[in-house]
Formats: structure tokens, sequence, C-alpha cells
């Protein structure tokens, strides 16, 4: 489904992705983990076609060339981010937003759009899947929001978008247990043989909830190693030491486990 | 409350799927940028499509002001004698005076002798029904969108629409009757009810009040006039619509609202005027009356052409708006003000009874070359009176956006309340926004409050919203568009979407 080939990534001239290769498979889910300021925000940015990067490589989603498209266009050939860090939008009622959103990508598809009625049942089936109270649809996007209500939204919106493939960015960081649960609970269930999901975290913790069927190590701007979950309670133990200024190849002193597909 | 008007009412036909067809811009850094100078004409001349004259026979007085301009306009109009001496007044006040400099506008001169005063549709003189009405009238107002048909009308809007100078039709009447509701053209009240416009106009806004308010009250040729008796609810909306069609002429409406005790009325207008290459003045006057407990609500939405890119032609809109609010009483002022080249403009409220409150939400867009200075003055007379002040000021292209208010605290307002926020939006780099609050306080127990901001529609905002599927165009109006919520919550419905979507078209093009 997602196939990412060399890709480079440099911002005002600074080199931050130099050759990442990652491929993910339809259904599956895939996590990335990495040390702060390795580039895994820098990935989902390149991806979701950010102002203002230099890439180089090839990226494309079901076959489509995902790189020489705007924003707007890949998401509406279904990739989806989860931000790290929500944007607010003072004044913009969030249910708008999220039917604007909707309707958007619809319209580009050639569907036909969803009036406010219709749209009002889709939300509130999205919004029990990730428990959140009603009043929350009449508020400003993000605005005032806790940091947990921030991640909570990107999730309802993944929901009501049903992506063909969501990107997570750290929408773990700063949870308590049980708002990583109700996320958990949330992307499980948006789980589907039409989904693929990559899930950006520093932590395996979110992993025992939501078990990926690969796991990446991302360093100094490239995949440097994959295997299967066992991968992530390594880095948990032992950090990214091992990972840092090696050559991928020879990194040393982890058994082996599953393979990239 | 339900008010239908007809989607384009306001001049912002242009959205919907027309609106969509816009290329998408491209997300590589540079590229907006170099979007043709083609396409950008398109785009902003697409933004104003009420730009149309329509070739009616006008009755056109010569250039020129002097005493007998304005003795002819009293006698085209039938006058009686207290009006034209009342007239002649201002006339004499006005030559004394110069115009106003201190606002932070570029007004190239203006020569008042070489405007008309007087351009009038030349129709029947009596109107038996709406039929009555000048097809190619009510072809104009339906190319606005604006139905003047009682009998198509679905709407619970009363109109009063007036092109260049003169009221050509009220809609409604006999509805508004039955409440006992005065709504018709100020010429028609001068000879209906001669004794309430005499007691109340220039009540509010002298004649020597400024410079326009003197000229106005010299040569003002029509408007709207509404009276609602002591304890009545006004049924409906009450509307005006103005239009200025003919060229090289000045359009001066006076708009006088009485609300006797306990009655209530929501006043709403709309204007638009055809594209052409030289500015138009256009120097109105409205006054408001509010009795004890009597509430008034007037909504404007202004969509005057607003020039093109270099600045060449539009109107210069330089309007004295002030109401008077008595014991309990209530005003409200809200306005949406996309249009006009230079905008010159402070709707004010006298609180003069105790427990009075007076109300300004206001958004201005300056794009282009326009010019806006506005804002709100709140005199506080009266104890425990109460007023606020919302500005929402977006500026783009070479706009620039002065918000210029002054909260005045007599020494008889015992705990008067004044609420300030004034916040500014700026979206392109050679634009400019400018905060002036005056605040006089003359009684220790006043509270007054300011608060500013000012701030850009975020590169990460747009980008949020395009990774969610939306053009960049779309997100723009979107992120704008809630930038004006407080204010637009305080227009009656239909009204606020229309002024959402003259936002939007008007700031089309205004992207990268
Ligand atoms: N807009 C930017 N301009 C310059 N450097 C940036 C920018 N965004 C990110 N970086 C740099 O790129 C590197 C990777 O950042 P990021 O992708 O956010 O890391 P991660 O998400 O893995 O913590 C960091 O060194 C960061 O400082
Ligand atoms: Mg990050």
């Amino acid at each position: 489904m997602l196939m990412v080939e060399n890709l480079s990534t440099s911002i005002g001239g600074t080199p931050i992705l130099e050759g990442l290769d990652l491929s993910v498979g339809a259904g599956e889910v895939h996590a990335i983990m990495g040390p702060n300021g390795s580039g895994k925000s820098t990935f989902a940015h390149a991806l979701a076609g950010r102002d203002g990067y230099e890439i180089g490589g090839t990226a494309t989603l079901d076959g489509v060339d995902l790189l020489a498209m705007d924003p707007e266009a890949r998401a509406a050939a279904g990739l989806f981010i989860g931000f790290q860090y929500p944007v607010e939008i003072p004044g913009v009622n969030n249910m708008y937003f999220l039917r604007t959103a909707l309707n958007s990508v619809r319209r580009a598809r050639g569907e036909e759009e969803i009036g406010a009625r219709d749209f009002l049942a889709v939300a509130r089936e999205a919004m029990e899947l990730v428990e959140m109270k009603k009043d929350f649809l009449n508020r400003s996007v993000n605005a005032g929001f806790s940091g947990g209500e921030k991640k909570r939204n990107e999730i309802l919106q993944m929901a009501i978008m049903r992506p063909r493939l969501a990107l997570l960015d750290e929408t773990d960081s700063g949870l308590d247990i049980d708002a990583l649960q109700i996320i958990a609970a949330g992307v499980n269930s948006l789980r589907s043989p039409e989904r693929s999901v990559v899930i950006i975290t520093h932590y395996q913790r979110l992993l025992d909830y939501i078990k990926p069927d690969v796991v990446h190590v991302l360093v100094g701007g490239r995949i440097v190693d994959s295997g299967d979950h066992t991968l992530a309670h390594y880095l948990e133990d032992h950090g990214y030491a091992n990972f840092v200024n090696h050559d991928p190849d020879s990194a040393p002193g982890r058994p082996l486990t599953g393979t990239a597909s | 409350m339900s008010i239908q008007l007809t989607s384009n009412w306001l001049g912002t036909q242009r959205t919907g799927s027309d609106h969509r067809s816009i290329a998408p811009l491209s997300s590589k850094r540079g590229h907006a940028m170099t979007r043709t100078s083609q396409e950008i004409n398109d785009l902003a001349e697409a933004s104003y499509e009420y730009g149309f004259s329509t070739d009616l026979d006008t009755d056109i007085a010569p250039p020129g002001l002097t005493e007998d301009t304005v003795r002819l306009i009293s006698a085209k109009k039938d006058e009686p004698d207290w009006l034209l001496q009342w007239r002649l007044k201002a006339f004499e006040a006005w030559q004394g005076m110069t115009e106003p400099d201190w606002a932070k506008l570029e007004i190239a001169p203006i020569d008042y002798q070489a405007l008309s005063y007087w351009a009038a549709p030349k129709q029947k003189p009596v109107l038996d029904s709406m039929d009555d009405v000048d097809p190619e009238i009510r072809d104009m107002f339906d190319k606005l969108g604006i139905p003047l048909h009682e009998q198509k009308m679905l709407s619970n809007v009363a109109v009063d629409a007036i092109v260049d100078s003169v009221s050509v039709t009220t809609t409604f009447k006999a509805t508004l009757a039955e409440a006992g509701v005065i709504f018709c053209s100020f010429s028609e009240a001068v000879q209906d009810h001669p004794e309430l416009v005499r007691e109340h106009l220039g009540s509010v806004v002298p004649v020597r009040d400024n410079y326009f308010a003197a000229l106005n009250s010299a040569v003002f040729s029509d408007g709207s006039f509404c009276y609602i008796p002591s304890g009545v609810r006004c049924p409906m909306e009450l509307s005006t619509y103005f239009r200025i069609n003919s060229q090289n002429t000045g359009q001066f409406e006076r708009t006088l609202i009485i609300a006797e005790d306990d009655a209530h009325v929501s006043y709403l207008e709309g204007c638009t005027a055809p594209q052409r290459d030289e500015n138009q003045l256009h120097a109105a006057v409205v006054e408001l009356v509010a009795k004890d407990r009597a509430e008034i609500k007037y909504s404007t939405v202004q969509n005057w052409y607003p020039g093109d890119e270099n600045g060449v032609g539009g109107i210069y809109n330089f309007v004295t708006k002030r109401g008077r609010a008595h014991t309990d009483a209530k005003i409200s002022w809200t306005q949406v003000e996309t249009g006009s080249a230079i905008t010159w403009k402070y709707p004010s409220v006298i609180l003069q009874g105790d427990r009075s409150i007076g109300e300004f939400y206001s958004v201005a867009l300056s794009s282009k070359r326009q010019q806006a200075d506005t804002g709100s003055k709140m005199i506080h007379i009266g104890a425990d009176t109460t007023s606020s002040i919302i500005s929402k000021g977006i500026s783009t292209g070479r706009g620039q956006n002065t918000y210029r208010g002054l909260v005045k605290v007599m020494r008889s307002a015992e705990n008067a309340r004044n609420y300030t926020q004034c916040d500014s939006l700026l979206l392109s780099s050679d634009c400019g926004a400018h905060t002036i609050p005056y605040i006089e306080v003359k009684n220790p127990t006043a509270k007054v409050e300011h608060e500013a901001s000012t701030s850009t529609v975020g590169e990460d905002q747009l980008y949020y919203c395009r990774q969610r599927g939306m053009t960049e165009e779309d997100a723009m109006s979107m992120i704008v568009n809630g930038f004006c919520r407080e204010v637009f919550d305080e227009l009656p419905m239909e009204f606020a979407v229309e002024a959402q979507r003259l936002l939007s078209v008007s700031l089309e093009g205004s992207v990268g």
C-alpha cells in the first residue's frame, strides 16, 4: 500500500532524512521508534506535503505518486496524519471543521457530499469510539483543549475520515493510562484489511495495546532496523544507543527478530 | 425569527461549485507566487460581480452645490418649509466647515462641485402596487437577488429598496401597518408623518456634528424611516437595500429609526454599487432613538465596490451612525464591512438613560488598496450603563485597517462598564493594521477594559486544514471566518451565512 524508497528530506539546506525506505502492506500496523530529533515527524510531514521541505526519492500510496500532489490531494488519496502537535483554530466549530474535511475529500474523489444531519450520525458514532462528550463537537477546533483532548480529537478525525493510511505521530505522548487505552481501542477498532496504520512513538507502552506487525527503528534519518513487536521491548530496555552512530547492518547486542515485510 | 432572502442578495453568489473551480495552489514553496497575473486578475475581478450598471432613465441634476441645489432638492420632494430651512441651515454650517483630517486615511481631494446631488430613476410617480415598479428596476433587483414582489416573497423581511437617491419600493407595508409599525421611505415619512420626523430629525446627529453629516443634512435625498409604537415587537425584520447606479452622483441617505417605550426592532441594511473607475461619494446619516426599555438591533453588510488593485475607483463611504439609548434601552450595532475604497465610520451609542446598554460588533476587511478607519464611540451618561465593543479587522493585499474607538464616561455615569476587544488579522506583507483607542473617564467608579491582539493566519493552521483535505482557499476562508465568529454570531442567521460567503469571496486571491 505505502511504498517509500530512498526518501530524503532537507529543511533549509539541512538534511534530516537520508535514504529512508519503508513498505507497509494493506491492513498492516507498523511502528516507527526512534530517539528525539531523529526525523520521525519530518517523515510524516514529508509524506503529507508540508511546505518548505526539499524532497528526494519516491513515495507512493496504492501506486499513486504522493510527492507530486498538493497536501489536500494526498489527503483525498487516503493519507491521514495524526499530528504530534494538533493545531488550534479559534472560532471554527469542531463539527463544522470535521464535516468540511470529510466533504472536501469526498468531493475530490467525486463522491457525494454528506449533509449536516447525516454527518451528525457519522460524528456520533465516531465520538463513541473515542469516548468523547457531546459538547466536544461544538467547541472550537483544539482551542483550549487539554493535551489528551487534542490527541483524542485526532483519532476522532481519523475515525471520520476513514483513511487508507493513518500515520499517528506520538499520539500517545502525554496521555494517562486511561486515555491511552481509549485511543488504542479506537485505533484497534479502525483496523481493517483496507487500512494501514503507522504509529510513531517513543514508548513501547502503546504497543502493548496496539500490537504492531512490524517495528522499525529510525535513527539519523534512516530506518536502521526492522523487526517484530519484540524489537519494541528491546528498545525499551536498551534504548537506541546501539543504533546511534553505527552501521545498521552490524548493530550488535540484539537477538535477531522477524524481518520487515 | 425566520428570514429567507435569496442567497445572493449581498453580492456573494460567486461561491459553491464555481468558487471551487479555482486551480488548486501547489504546495511547492514559491509556486503560489508564480501564479500568472492573469489568474490573479480573474480572481480579483470575479470577486465583485455586482459591478454591473443598469440603464435606467434617470433624472439627474447638473453637477454643483449651491443654495439653489438645496432648494431644488427640497422642491423636487415637495418638502414643507421647516425642512427646507433645516437643510439651508445645514448647508450654511457645512460651508464653514472643513473635511476631517484626523483619520488614518489617504483621500484624493473631493471636488464637491463636480458631483451631482440629485439622481432619481424616472418612473411613474405613484405606485399603486408592486407591479407598478419599473420593470427595469425590478430586473436590477432580481439580478441582485432581492425580490421586490410581495407575492414572490416567501421571506419574513420587509424591504425598502433605494436606487441612487430615491426609494423605489417598500414591501410588506400592509402587514406592518397592522402592527402599527411605520416603515417607509424618508420622503414619504416627511409627507405622511411630518410631526415624527420633525421631532427626531437631527436629535441624535446634529447638523453641525461633522463635515459629512452637515453635507448630508443639506442635500440628503431619501432613505428609510421606521417607527415602532410603544410595546410593539416588530413582526418582521426590516431591511433597506441601497444601490448606487448613476455615475458622478453622490448618495446621501438619511435613516431614522424610532422605537418607543418597550418596542423592539431588528433592522438590516445591505449595499452594492456598480464597478466604476471614478470614486463615488456616499455620505449617509443614521439616527436611532431607543426610548425606555426599547431595543434596536441594527445590522449592516456593506459591499460597495472597493475599487481595483491599483486603487482606481470605489466608493468613499463616509457615514455617521449614532443612537440614543434611554433608560433600560439597548442599542446594538453589528457591521460587516467588506466593500468601499475608503470607509470612515464610527457607529456610536449615547448611553443616556440609566442602565442602558450599547453594543458594537464589527468585521472590517481591507484588501487591494482599501482603507478602513472605523470603530465605535460609547458615551456613558446614565448610571450603571454598559457598553461592549468587539472589533475584528482583517487586512490583506495593500489594505489598511484602523480601529478607532472612543469610550467616554461622564461624571454622571456611576458604575459605568465598558469592555473593548480589538483583534487584527494580517494576511499579507504589504497590509497594515492599527488600533487607536481613546478612553476618557470622568467618574472614578467606571470600569473600562481594553484588549487588543494582532495575529496572522499561521502556515501551520493552513497546513493542518489541507492535511484534512481542504484547499488552501477554503482553509483560509474557514480560518478567517473563525476569527470573525463572535461578530457573525450577532447577525440574524441568514445574514450571517451571507456575510461568511461575502468574506470568502472578498478573500479570493489573497492566499499565497
Ligand atoms: N522547520 C524546521 N527547520 C529546521 N529544522 C527542523 C525543522 N523541523 C525539524 N527540524 C529538525 O529536524 C530534526 C528532526 O526533527 P523531527 O522530525 O521533529 O524529529 P522527531 O519527530 O523524530 O523528534 C531535528 O533536528 C529538528 O530540529
Ligand atoms: Mg516528532
